[in-house]
């Protein structure tokens, strides 16, 4: 199949494009929005701040989430914040600054357009959230609160304790629910998309199977909008919610549309390290903690093992004797370097044995000056002159309390450690795919009619998302782009007349659903989904984790393929298929995991270069940080399934016309 | 450790169910669920049928974990859900019931999963401001005294788990309920609506098959999220200022 990759980046100068764009984009009249359906799978800050705002513009949407209700998608788990160019805080940002900063943290393997695009729209979702009553943090005036993150050095992120992502996700959800009131949207909780039905080369409508009773159905509409969310969970263990998978997405690959980067992954830095071999999922320390905490490991080793073995606590280390390897590194950002930086610099440390848990994988981020800096400062402010230490420390715990107190409360619950008295112990995890479905400008896929919105496409964030700004994505693509967008293609099907699921497409994806998972449950081999997607996982960690080779990946391709054939041959589904039954889920889930593995490490093999959270060993400079090879792969891999042999790669050359590719440097 | 876990096993909701046993080997780093997920490769592998209970983020937030261990919602722990317990509060030997969230609200589906859909409905009764995308004027027009903001988040806190429900003795939503209602009007947005969401919720509230609020504070103290009853007095204060509105 050839096919052309246009991304539809309309002409102009880049900050008019989207506005000009805009206002010459073909529309739905109401009458004929009042006929057209469009089917939303997925609720989490994409999903269902589309569906709510496609509802409200007057089409008819019917909605789709696993979960049991739209306020569960793993978007409620984001805690620290979303990034918004106000400049309320009158500290230089900008559009342009946020689009910068975003291009940047990419490491320059962005569309500008798109990411342009989502640098305007993103102080209207600030305004839209507000409106709806998410209660962002205020200062004492009554205005709204900042805090910074990662890779930039200006205060954009606005927060809600350390729930942003739960109080956007009820401000959408809320807004989905008054459109389910209202009759626009029909919500369907606990079914799951099984198949993509295309017909004609237009995506019609979806295989969808009612976890409940186990029956699929059919559903058809004029369009149909994915936003499922990201597929970390290929590698078992990572910060995403149990249920986050990849076969939405999947199942549209295996309909021709095109996956692209998939090898771009994002190792968060901070979170809790593993603690044993029953553990089912990371959890994330948010990257707000490193504001005030500090990384760091000892200089001797005598001193690591001291730790390691309980005779040493860390708190008791004296200065001299740690080494804050971040500040020492990079001194102009510190502890505040964008996360593929700090999490590679963590695996550095602990490469060098000096992980400080049993395992040595771990490093440790200490809050002890925080607490005494903010300690000094509240004794000041109160008037206390000469406090003691006590004070201080009570004062200054005080403060940080206020500030990360759920967090650290979080850490307290799963380790039993109390962070205020010893430093925590954090390393990386698999946290955020910036590979995704490829999508135009428009955001629709290369199959006609399928729009993927939030962290299933790959749009905006490059080979490294900056924190902050998968919500301010999901949000983008939700409310302010979508509802325009969708309408260059809708425009087109205001004679078409509603899409019949009677068509023999949808019967032929429906028996190809159904032979699949009768497959699925009629092996009844010796092994659990649960083990297979361990597997899985170490395959994908350890050989297309944090750095990769291509000795690896080749072995890892390998490895995956025999995984695939045991599977298929010996995995253990209890129970049948027409009832209500979770293993069968997850059966399902994890077989389109194993396919997407192996187009990582195609991917992976593939990129010659090493740039934000893709590090290949063979490309690196000569103190360990990244290299980039512009000439060569400054491109979107976008990779073709293909059944009997390897995937097949089409390109999208990047064009950058306003900003320089310069090497990323934090130092 | 070693565990005896009594699990109230059933089919489907229109199957009596009944408590099995099981022993269960665990260690003390594990979180209540990793131990579940011990017992069900146990069960699969002897060709058993696993235990049926719903999870997600496994952090505290979604809301879609929560049974009831040894009587009590989400278990011993204060302002915890149950996928947030660990291991280390059980000791060796211990046995432990494990049980639904009961309620006519909130009907079996399978083992300890329930459907609490009736949620959804409450909220889609008035739970939300009506604004359209694109209507908003700037995040900073209307300054928000940070003590109303502050007390608005205490209340959407709520993760909508329905341990209030579990544990009160009338099976009522009064605390899911008021939470939301609070959240919303304590915000200027919000305030507009008050009158008419209060009452289109409790309506809802009573359809779906809740009970009464009869002031057992029980729902607070189960709370994983510590929601505060003072979210109930402020319902009703606005159900009563509603009522004679609307008379
Ligand atoms: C612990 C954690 C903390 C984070 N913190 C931040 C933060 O502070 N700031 C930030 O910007 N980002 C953060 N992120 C990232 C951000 O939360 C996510 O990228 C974002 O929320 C994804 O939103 P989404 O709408 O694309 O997908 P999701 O929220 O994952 O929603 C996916 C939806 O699709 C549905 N779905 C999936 N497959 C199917 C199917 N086959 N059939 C039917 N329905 C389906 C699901 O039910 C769900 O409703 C964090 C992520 C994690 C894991
Ligand atoms: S009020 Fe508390 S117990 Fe009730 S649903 Fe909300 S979080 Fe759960
Ligand atoms: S699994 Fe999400 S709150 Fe427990």
């Amino acid at each position: 199949m050839s096919i052309k990759l246009d991304s539809k980046v309309p002409e102009g100068e880049l900050s008019q494009k989207w506005m000009n764009y805009r206002s010459k984009m073909p529309l739905v009249a109401p009458n004929n929005k009042r006929r057209i359906e469009i089917i939303v799978v997925g609720t989490g800050l994409a999903g269902a701040s589309a569906a709510a705002t496609l509802g409200e513009l007057g089409y008819k949407v019917k909605c789709f989430t696993f979960h049991d209700s739209p306020r569960r998608a793993h978007s409620i788990a984001a805690q620290g914040g979303i990034n918004a160019a106000k400049n309320y805080q009158n500290d230089g940002d900008s559009v342009y600054r946020l689009f910068y900063d975003t291009i940047k943290g990419g490491d320059y393997r962005s569309r500008e357009a798109n990411v342009h695009r989502l640098a305007e729209v993103s102080t209207d979702i600030i305004d839209q959230c507000v409106a709806q009553g998410v209660p962002f943090a205020r200062e004492y005036g009554g205005l709204l609160a900042n805090r910074s993150f990662g890779g930039v050095q200006v205060s954009r992120t606005f927060y809600a304790r350390g729930q942003t992502g739960q109080q956007l996700l009820l401000g959408a959800y809320q807004a989905l629910s008054r459109q389910i009131a209202s009759g626009a949207v029909q919500m369907y909780n606990r079914h799951e998309m099984h198949d993509l039905v295309v017909i004609d080369g237009k995506a019609r409508g979806i295989i969808v199977r009612n976890l409940l009773t186990g029956k699929l159905e059919r559903f058809a509409a004029h369009c149909v909008v994915l936003a499922s969310g990201g597929y970390g969970n290929v590698y078992y263990l990572s910060t995403n919610a149990m249920g986050s998978n990849v076969s939405a997405s999947w199942r549209a690959v295996k309909r021709g549309a095109l996956m692209a980067n998939p090898c771009y992954t994002q190792i968060h830095p901070t979170c809790i390290p593993v603690s044993g071999d029953y553990q089912s999922k990371l959890t994330l320390m948010s990257e707000s903690l490193r504001n005030d905490g500090r990384v760091w490991v000892p200089k001797e080793m005598s001193d690591v093992e001291a730790i390691r073995n309980g005779s040493l606590r860390p708190e008791d280390l004296p200065e001299e004797k740690r080494d804050y390897y971040l500040e020492r590194r990079y001194p102009a950002f510190g502890n505040l370097v964008p996360r593929d930086v700090a999490s590679r610099a963590a695996k550095a440390a602990c490469d060098e044995g000096k992980g400080v848990n049993k395992s040595g994988l771990a490093v440790f981020l200490d809050f002890a000056d925080a607490i005494e800096r903010y300690g000094k400062s509240e004794a000041l402010k109160n008037g206390i002159k000469n406090p003691d230490k006590a004070t201080i420390t009570k004062l200054g715990e005080g403060v940080v309390e206020a500030k990360y107190g759920n967090l650290f409360e979080m850490y307290e619950k799963i380790t039993g450690e109390n962070p205020y008295k010893t430093p925590m112990m954090i390393y990386p995890a698999v946290h955020y795919t910036m590979g995704g479905l490829w999508v135009d400008y428009n955001l629709e896929t290369n199959v006609s009619g399928l729009f993927a919105l939030g962290e299933c496409n790959f749009s905006d964030h490059g080979a490294n998302r900056l924190g902050a700004s998968a919500l301010m994505q999901g949000l983008a693509d939700g409310y302010f782009v979508i509802p325009y967008t969708i309408g260059t293609f809708l425009s087109k099907e205001i004679r078409t007349p509603a899409i019949s699921t009677d068509h023999p497409a949808f019967a032929s994806a429906e028996n190809e659903t159904r032979a699949r998972l009768e497959k699925l449950i009629n092996i009844k081999g010796k092994q659990t989904v649960e083990a297979f997607h361990r597997k899985l996982g170490l395959i994908m960690w350890e050989y297309c984790g944090m750095s990769r080779n291509a000795e690896g990946l080749k072995k890892a391709k390998k490895l995956l393929q025999d995984l695939r054939a045991e599977y298929w041959s010996d995995v253990l589904v209890p129970g049948e298929i027409d009832e209500f039954n979770p293993e069968l889920d997850k059966a399902f889930r994890v077989a389109d995991f194993m396919e997407l593995g192996e187009m990582m490490v195609e991917d992976a093999l593939n990129r010659e270069e090493s740039c934000g959270g893709h590090f290949r060993e063979e490309y690196q400079t000569e103190d360990g940080e990244a290299l980039r090879r512009d000439d060569e792969f400054t491109y979107v891999a976008a990779w073709e399934w293909n059944d009997n042999t390897d995937s097949i790669l089409h390109k999208e050359p990047l064009v950058f016309e306003n900003v320089e590719l310069k090497t990323r440097s934090y130092k | 450790m070693k565990l005896t876990l009594k699990i109230w096993r059933q089919k489907n909701n229109s199957t009596p169910g009944k408590f099995e046993s099981y022993q269960v080997q665990a260690n003390e780093h594990m979180s209540f669920l990793e131990m579940l997920d011990v017992l069900n490769q146990d069960l699969i592998e002897s060709g058993k049928d696993p235990v049926a209970f719903e999870h997600d983020c496994r952090e505290g937030i979604c809301g879609a974990c929560g049974v009831v261990i040894d009587g009590q919602p989400h278990g011993l722990l204060k302002g915890t859900t149950t996928c947030q317990l660990h291991m280390r509060f059980f000791k060796d030997g211990d046995t432990v019931t494990i049980e639904p969230f009961r309620a006519q609200g909130f009907p079996v589906i399978k083992d300890l999963v329930v459907d609490r859909s009736s949620f959804d409905r409450i909220i889609q009764a008035g739970g939300f401001i009506s604004v359209n995308t694109g209507q908003a004027q700037d995040g900073n027009a209307i300054p928000v005294e940070k003590e109303d903001s502050d007390a608005s988040m205490d209340a959407a806190a709520c993760i909508g788990c329905g341990a209030c429900v579990a544990a009160c003795p009338n099976a009522s939503a009064m605390l899911f309920t008021s939470a939301k209602v609070s959240h919303l009007a304590l915000l200027p947005q919000g305030e507009v609506e008050n009158e008419k969401r209060v009452a289109n919720m409790v309506k809802q509230m009573d359809l779906e098959g809740f009970g009464n609020c009869s002031n057992t504070y029980a729902c607070e103290a189960e709370c994983p999220k510590e929601i505060s009853v003072e979210n109930i007095a402020r319902l009703n204060r606005l159900y009563f200022k509603s009522s004679l509105a609307s008379e």
